[in-house]
Order: C-alpha cells, then sequence, then structure tokens
C-alpha cells in the first residue's frame, strides 16, 4: 500500500466515523462540529483525488460557509447546548434499516461493477484553479450562468421568506 | 487505488447520510444529513474525473456546481426553519403535521383550524 493510499483510507475512516457522530450524537452543537471534521477530511480525499480547486471551495464554502449557517440556524432557534436525549425519534430501527439497505445496495453495486478498474493518480490532470476555472469558463459557462441565476433566485427567496411579517402568523392564532 | 475505493466511501458516506435525515427529529440536524449525502456524491464525481482523465473537468465542474447548489439549498431551509420556528415554537420535523393525510377532516390540528375559521 503506498503512502497515498494509506492517506485516502484513513482520511476514509474519520470521514466516516465523524459523520457517524454527526447522525448519533445527543448533543446539538457537538453535531455541527462533527460536521466539520466530516466536510474536512472530505476535502482532504478531493485532495488525494487530484481536485485542488475542489477541495479549497470545500473548505471555504462547506466547512466556511454552511456550517457556520447551520450554526446559526441552531443559535436562532435557541437550541440547548447540553445533552438532549430526544433528538433522534424514538424508533430508529426502521431508519437504520432503509439506510443500511441503501448502503448495502449501492457498495455492493458499485465494488461489483468496478471491482477491475484501477485509478491512476499519478499520471493524471491535476485539477488546479487554472484547469478548473479554464473548464468553467470555456465548456461549461451555460450551466455557469444558470447557476448564478440559481443562486440570485435562493437568495430573493430566502430574503422574502425571512421579511414574511408576523402579522401573517398573528392573523393564525397567538402561535 | 482501486477505483471502488471512493465509491465504497461514497455509498457508506450516502447511507449514513440517509440514515441521519429518517432519524433525527431537529430540522437543523435533517439538513446536516442532506449535506452528507449530497458530499458523498461530490466523491463519486471527483473520482471519476480522476479515473477518466477528464481534459474538460466534468466531473470537478459538477462537484463544484453541487457545491453551490448545497449553498443554495442551505440558505434557503435556513429561513424555512426560522419561519417555522417563528409560527410554531419549534422546529421538530414529526410534530409539523399540518399537512398530513387525515381520514377525519374534523380532526383538525388547532393552529390550522384557526387559520381555517379566518379564511
Amino acid at each position: 500500500m503506498s503512502w497515498v493510499e494509506a492517506i485516502f483510507v484513513l482520511l476514509s475512516l474519520v470521514a466516516l466515523g465523524s459523520a457517524l457522530l454527526v447522525v448519533t450524537t445527543p448533543h446539538l452543537v457537538h453535531a455541527a462540529l462533527w460536521l466539520v471534521v466530516t466536510l474536512g477530511s472530505v476535502a482532504g480525499i478531493f485532495l488525494v483525488l487530484a481536485a485542488e480547486f475542489v477541495a479549497w471551495v470545500q473548505v471555504l464554502i462547506y466547512v466556511g460557509a454552511v456550517v457556520v449557517l447551520l450554526l446559526f440556524a441552531l443559535m436562532l432557534t435557541r437550541a440547548p447546548t447540553g445533552r438532549q436525549a430526544d433528538l433522534t425519534v424514538r424508533r430508529v430501527l426502521p431508519a437504520a434499516l432503509v439506510a443500511g439497505l441503501v448502503g448495502v445496495l449501492l457498495a455492493v453495486t458499485v465494488v461489483a461493477g468496478f471491482r477491475d478498474v484501477r485509478l491512476d493518480l499519478d499520471h493524471t490532470v491535476v485539477g488546479s484553479a487554472g484547469a478548473t476555472g479554464t473548464a468553467v469558463f470555456t465548456v461549461w459557462v451555460l450551466p455557469f450562468e444558470v447557476l448564478s441565476v440559481l443562486l440570485l433566485a435562493a437568495l430573493v427567496g430566502a430574503i422574502a421568506l425571512s421579511r414574511l411579517r408576523a402579522d401573517s402568523s398573528a392573523a393564525r392564532g397567538d402561535r | 487505488m482501486p477505483l471502488w475505493w471512493p465509491l465504497l466511501v461514497a455509498s457508506l458516506l450516502f447511507a449514513i447520510g440517509v440514515y441521519g435525515v429518517l432519524s433525527r427529529r431537529n430540522a437543523v440536524l435533517v439538513l446536516m444529513g442532506v449535506e452528507l449525502m449530497l458530499n458523498a456524491v461530490n466523491i463519486n464525481f471527483v473520482a471519476f474525473d480522476a479515473q477518466l482523465r477528464d481534459v474538460l473537468h466534468a466531473g470537478q465542474t459538477f462537484a463544484l456546481f453541487t457545491i453551490v447548489i448545497a449553498a443554495a439549498e442551505v440558505g434557503l431551509a435556513l429561513a424555512i426553519v426560522l419561519l417555522v420556528f417563528r409560527t410554531h415554537g419549534h422546529i421538530e420535523v414529526d410534530e409539523l403535521r399540518e399537512l398530513a393525510d387525515r381520514d377525519d377532516p374534523a380532526e383538525l390540528p388547532a393552529p390550522q383550524a384557526a387559520s381555517e375559521g379566518v379564511a
């Protein structure tokens, strides 16, 4: 096993372990902090898989912005910081069953389908900022523009939603 | 390294995300499960980009697009979660049952009946 493979396995184990903690921990804020560990190690996996720019975007957007947004949501909904027993539904067995079925099906399919394919990371094209930027702004420029319109729509939608005033909720009763 | 290593990691991460979405009651924790699933998809994109040695970098570009869509989704979902918190006082998804199907229309919950009375 080469050192690249060793690093990949290590990062994968960290990602999977912290992801398990994200979905099982009884502390609300700890879940967000474990999510940082998961997303960070996924960024490391991207680096190992020669996607340099995607890795830094992952660190900037996910670890920097998305987790902060989630923490803001927890803070604004007055999430208690202590241990909470009722964060998970009472009957977890059906959820675990469905998730386990999904995982086993996907894992068996991809392992059976790509068992003999090797990933040659020594001769692959490294997705540096230059290479990815050239690809985005030449070949993929139309999806990029569509995506910017989508972002604008999401922004306007979020503002419109958060400006729905209390008068509409007052008409609904004291809740 | 064999190609199925990253694909296996992505599958397991996706399954963990599915479990998070199904088992958590807090809406923000459900969102974290969705983020895990989106990240699993990104690992697949990047792995196949590296395997195909794509000169157009389709896989990495689409991973970037997925990240942008995830950011937009989180922004919108945060607005919705805050709105639900303002109108209901909690964000537990299994207690938001106003839209659930019922056999008997008489057993509507209180806030729904009140809003219908106003309308």
